[in-house]
């Protein structure tokens, strides 16, 4: 029934209903005045960057890009960002099952939980990791004893990142689990499946597209992370920059150059992850129209 | 293979799963927010007052609350529209747009706060002519409400949308022929039922908001007393060595989005209640 509303308010002429009464002129100035909000706030702001970069030449730009110090920054992230998507995919996908199909005491607390890190200033998660794993923190002290360092460091960065990103996947999967229902689930068992196979062969699949949405999400996040792993890197030139930490010190150090192409392939990066979540979120509305 | 792939009966396999995510989330969500409110308390309630009425930091938490609050009244007004003309009104390029008001969700908070200075900063053209009129944005307080605005645009729009397109407009139609103005008929019969989503979007954005780092440090240029914002202090307490004065701060900040939240989620209840949702 959602969907009959959204394909009246999708279909050509839709706005007639009302504006056979309400003035055409008011309806184009409402138009005029909220397309160029978002222009000004949205569209300018971006297209002023590309201008900037590109007022340089792509010969620069390119070089810029190719530098050791860059290319080590974009690796960081890389690496990162791919184990903050994989380590949060496979807790949020068991978080989000037993958020779903089990009742225990203290479920509600749990489901409250997951959503802790969204009302968490990134600055405030950095110093609560800190806390925990700094050189005089509750872990850190006993971790550094064990010549494990956290904080000012490559794991705390991979530490602050899971933090900023628990709740992406748990929060698309739990509608769509609760949608799904077990029905399906039951009769895999009954015909003599595993919990192991019910899963890969039953479950997974309907919540494939609900995944790769919790997932881009979690990795466009985790790509642009920046005050939470700031703090807790120490701000070290060198091997513990990631492409985000690189653009403030290029900003800081008047090095705008490379912090302008860096900040270009980011924006690029997340046009390409909007598409991706545009292509997913209408495969995700499709399969919800296909329901009775 | 097709049975028995795992030895474990049912309710043991449960077990171990919940207590698995549980031990994630302990670790992860807990266990940190534990540490930071701990501590903060830990020297005690006059210390923990003391470095509240600090000045830096009360102006810095004054700031962060004002800023805030004028992006969220621009946001409501500018939000709700945004999602009335994407619902109700067909334009070219509609689609287009629609997928692009996501954007500020995927682009990187410290590449906003570049955008930003790119345009309007000082030796910017447009930074360049405001500043003929004595208009300063960047590195001045509007800066900041207009990075908070870039950042959080999307969640007014977002939590309207889909209940404009659910709104049954039967009543509408009626109010429309019983002689109503469009205005009228907008705010007597159609605002009612937005408000709840409206007040959604506005609670998670102001959260949001007192929380924004990356693109403020990018547009604040981060003068005390005059544009260092609570989650700036913060950082530069940090730097500083002074940790007690970063978490007291950060402790408010923490309270304040939790206790937003919170009454969200009261007041979603409530109107669920009375709704029958």
């Amino acid at each position: 029934m959602a969907t009959d509303v959204l394909e009246s308010a999708v279909r050509p002429g839709a706005g007639f209903v009302l504006a056979h009464r309400s003035r055409p002129l008011g309806r184009w100035l409402l138009i005029a005045a909220v397309l160029g909000w978002f222009a000004l706030l949205i569209l300018v702001p971006s297209l002023a960057l590309l201008r900037q970069v590109l007022a340089g030449g792509l010969r620069p730009f390119f070089e810029t890009l190719t530098t050791p110090e860059v290319r080590r920054a974009f690796g960081l992230t890389l690496g990162i960002t791919a184990l903050a998507a994989v380590v949060n995919t496979v807790f949020g996908i068991a978080v989000a099952l037993v958020l779903v199909r089990q009742r225990f005491f203290g479920r509600a607390l749990l489901d409250g939980v997951v959503d802790l890190p969204f009302a968490v200033s990134p600055v405030v998660a950095g110093l609560m990791l800190i806390m925990l794993y700094g050189p005089e923190g509750w872990l850190g002290r006993w971790l550094e004893s064990w010549g494990f360092r956290v904080i000012y460091a490559v794991p705390g960065m991979i530490l602050a990142t899971l933090f900023v990103t628990v709740p992406f996947v748990v929060r698309e999967l739990v509608p769509i689990l609760r949608e799904l229902g077990e029905e399906q689930e039951q009769a895999a068992y009954t015909l003599g499946a595993g919990r192991w196979q019910t899963f890969w062969r039953v479950t997974l699949p309907s919540i494939r597209w609900g995944v790769a949405y919790g997932v881009t999400l979690t990795v466009a996040r985790s790509l642009g992370e920046f005050g939470a792993v700031l703090v807790v890197s120490g701000n070290l030139i060198g091997n513990t920059q990631t492409a985000t930490l690189y653009i403030h010190d290029g900003i800081e150090s008047f090095h705008t150059g490379g912090a302008y192409a860096a900040s270009l392939v980011l924006a690029g990066v997340s046009f390409v992850l909007l598409v991706g979540m545009d292509v997913i979120r209408k495969r995700l509305d499709a399969r919800e129209g296909k329901r009775p | 293979m097709a049975s028995g792939t795992l030895k474990l009966s049912g309710g043991a396999s449960d077990l171990v799963l919940r207590s698995t995510t549980l031990f994630y989330l302990g670790l992860m969500v807990v266990l940190p927010m534990a540490a930071l409110a701990f501590d903060a308390g830990r020297p005690g309630a006059g210390a923990f007052a003391e470095a509240v009425r600090d000045p830096y930091a009360w102006h810095a938490l004054e700031l962060t609350f004002v800023t805030a609050l004028v992006m969220v009244v621009v946001n409501v007004l500018t939000g709700t529209a945004t999602a009335w003309v994407l619902v109700r009104y067909d334009f070219p390029g509609r689609g287009l747009v629609n997928a692009l008001i996501d954007l500020p969700f995927a682009v990187p908070t410290i590449v906003t706060g570049v955008m930003l200075v790119v345009l309007f900063g000082p030796s910017s053209v447009v930074g360049t002519i405001l500043g003929r009129y004595g208009w300063g944005v960047i590195y001045h307080q509007p800066g900041i409400v207009l990075a908070l605005l870039f950042v959080t645009y999307p969640f007014v729009i977002r939590s309207v949308q889909p209940v404009l397109m659910e709104l049954d407009r039967a009543e509408e139609e009626a109010a429309a022929t019983l002689g109503a103005g469009s205005w009228t008929t907008f705010r007597r019969v159609t605002l009612p039922g937005l408000w709840p989503s409206i007040l959604t979007g506005a609670a998670v954005s102001f959260s949001r908001a007192l929380g924004e780092f990356g693109s403020v440090v990018m547009v604040a240029g981060n003068q005390p007393l005059a544009t260092k914002t609570a989650p700036l202090y913060i950082f530069g307490e940090i730097e500083s060595g002074n940790r007690h004065a970063a978490l007291v701060v950060s402790a408010v900040l923490l309270a304040s989005s939790l206790l937003i939240l919170l009454g969200l989620n009261g007041i979603q209840r409530r109107w669920g209640a009375e709704h029958g949702h």
